[in-house]
């Protein structure tokens, strides 16, 4: 016999943890890749900037004298790979749950809310991140990019960037056809904030007319709050708060719209 | 409600009254009232489009309704929507397992949902697989199971909390006949065990085999109320002859038939002619001339009740 008033008051309390073990759960099937990816990127964007293109680098790197290029670029591919982890759970993740796969639908049906969902979406997009950025760290230090010892908080940093992309999530929920926004979303957003964010090069060796691209970037933010823990500081302590604000204000507003438009849809 | 001591036990496990669900402009269930019984196995009957899946999301309180009263297992699904849920099985229209879990990993996190231990959620995972007979199957992956296991894996992931009500959307649409009848089965014995049971269906047969009592539904609202044989004896006659005479001279031949039965009921294709004896009534077609190109005597169905009600067929 099943106590269901008993179930019913822990899938209240427990509820976001057991849609994240779920996710861990259907992750298992392609576990795999998610590993070879986050070990395999790391090697292949330290090599190729780090390595390849940093010997065609050897001034205006940073604002201070004496940082590597690989040292300048590695903080920001390590949050451009926990937004693009991010992103993917953002978009299709989000329309799988709700579209393709309704399971959404399924776990609505259940004690579980809207807003549990949500949160547990969240939680397991942190831990996909977690696993990414970390594993990219040590492959920084083992490049020999991570010259402070404040240098492990370029994880948080990483993931704080991708966090702060949770408005995309939001908007993903309102999609009812798929005509291939997530390409446009990509072409037009993502790979602009990717090239204008000071990712590769500093933000200041844009003309001023662009540079306000970077500073509305969640990826500036997250670079430049990396790059002061592996080699910082190199800018004003105000700034460095700015970043984490920013990007927890907007994570926090995109995860609050998330629950929002993920719980209006599924009561129709 | 009766009172029993200081408890109040609710006769019903649902109640509606005048429940009402609008869309914008478009008026989905147009105030319609019923109540169902403890045990008691109970039907929405109607086209497509008539209302039945909304009711069923506003009875699995997932969707709020505009207007109107309801209570599930004695409480308002606006203000306690997961306890609520947390009594029921849902089996949906459209199938949502999770097609990136295996079949036996489907229960065990559709379970965890209803805040179950573990090892509960595991033993009566194995227990609803060799119900549904798909215990060969666990391990599969969901998109190799045929229509009617999948069917029968979201009626086992329904059942993973030991429900107290079981809803079921349409649940043998797209299914074959043999699929369908394996489904009745298990169906009927979940009946016996005393779970109640709630379904939709534009099939009248299957309302006929699995509800006790069941509302015919068409653009919103209850047409009519009881007992399958009941609703059939109320509204249409014992017998019904079906007689065809080729789509050019149906108009014409249905002229001449007038008189003969209770009612005649023209359709594109066919003449109905509701008789107490549909034998009778042909013997009075030929004795008038007329040579339909197939006669066929039938029992009356909900399909006739429908369309007595409606002036349409169930299925179009």
């Amino acid at each position: 016999m099943i106590d269901q008033s008993a179930s019913a008051i822990r899938a209240q309390h427990f509820g976001a943890w057991y849609v994240t073990e779920h996710k861990i759960r259907a992750m298992r099937g392609y576990a795999g890749t998610v590993v070879a990816t986050a070990i395999g990127t790391p090697f292949l964007y330290l090599f190729a900037f780090g390595v390849g293109l940093a010997t065609l680098i050897t001034q205006n790197v940073g604002p201070v004298a004496g940082v590597t290029y690989i040292e300048f670029v590695a903080p920001a591919l390590l949050a451009s790979a926990a937004v693009l982890v991010a992103m993917e759970e953002y978009t299709f993740g989000i329309l799988l749950g709700l579209k393709w796969n309704p399971t959404f639908v399924a776990m609505n049906a259940t004690p579980i809310t809207g807003r549990q969902i949500v949160d547990g979406i969240m939680i397991f997009i942190g831990i996909r991140m977690v696993i990414t950025t970390t594993i990219y760290f040590f492959v920084m230090v083992l490049f020999g990019a991570v010259p402070s010892g404040w240098g492990v908080l370029t994880i948080v940093a990483g993931m704080l960037g991708g966090f702060a992309f949770a408005p995309i999530a939001a908007y993903s929920a309102t999609i009812l056809e798929d005509r291939g926004q997530f390409a446009i979303l990509q072409r037009t957003i993502v790979l602009p904030l990717t090239l204008f964010s000071g990712t590769v090069f500093p933000l200041t060796q844009l003309p001023l007319y662009l540079q306000w691209i970077g500073w509305l970037s969640p990826l500036w933010h997250a670079s430049e709050l990396g790059r002061q823990f592996v080699y910082g500081p190199t800018e004003p302590i105000w700034l460095t708060v700015v970043h984490v604000l920013y990007l927890v204000g907007l994570g926090m507003l995109g995860w609050q719209l998330t629950v929002r438009n993920v719980t209006r849809r599924l009561n129709k | 409600m009766s009172r029993l001591g200081s408890y109040t036990v609710p006769d019903s496990v649902i109640s509606a009254t005048a429940l009402t669900k609008k869309y914008k402009d478009f008026v989905a269930v147009d105030g319609i009232s019923f109540e169902v019984a403890p045990g008691e196995s109970f039907g929405l009957l109607g086209p497509n489009g008539a209302g039945k899946s909304t009711t069923m999301r506003m009875v699995g309180a997932v969707s709020t309704r505009t207007s109107g009263d309801l209570t599930i297992l004695g409480r308002d699904p606006n203000n306690f929507g997961p306890s609520i849920r947390s009594q029921l099985g849902v089996v949906p229209q459209a199938d949502n397992l999770d097609t990136e879990l295996r079949v036996r990993d489907n229960l065990l996190v559709y379970g965890r949902y209803f805040g179950l231990p573990r090892w509960q959620v595991a033993k009566r995972a194995d227990e609803l697989l060799e119900f549904a007979q798909l215990t060969e199957k666990a391990k599969a992956k969901v998109d190799d199971l045929s229509g009617g296991m999948k069917r029968r894996l979201t009626i086992a992931r329904a059942l993973i909390n030991d429900p107290r009500i079981l809803l079921l959307d349409e649940p043998t649409t797209g299914l074959d006949p043999q699929a369908r009848h394996i489904l009745w089965d298990r169906l009927f014995r979940l009946k016996e065990q005393g779970t109640t049971l709630v379904l939709t269906t534009h099939y009248m047969d299957e309302a006929e085999q699995l509800c006790d009592r069941l509302v015919v539904v068409d653009k919103g609202r209850i047409m009519a109320e009881g007992a399958p044989a009941a609703l059939i004896r109320e509204h249409s006659s014992r017998e019904v002859l079906e007689v065809r005479f080729g789509s050019e001279r149906n108009a014409t031949a249905a002229d001449e038939l007038a008189g003969i039965g209770d009612r005649l009921e023209v359709l594109p294709d066919r003449i109905l002619i509701y008789a107490q004896s549909g034998e009778e009534a042909l013997v009075e077609v030929t004795r008038r001339g007329l040579e339909p190109i197939t006669s066929l005597v039938r029992r009356s169905s909900l399909e006739d009740v429908f369309l007595r009600l409606t002036g349409r067929s169930l299925i179009e």
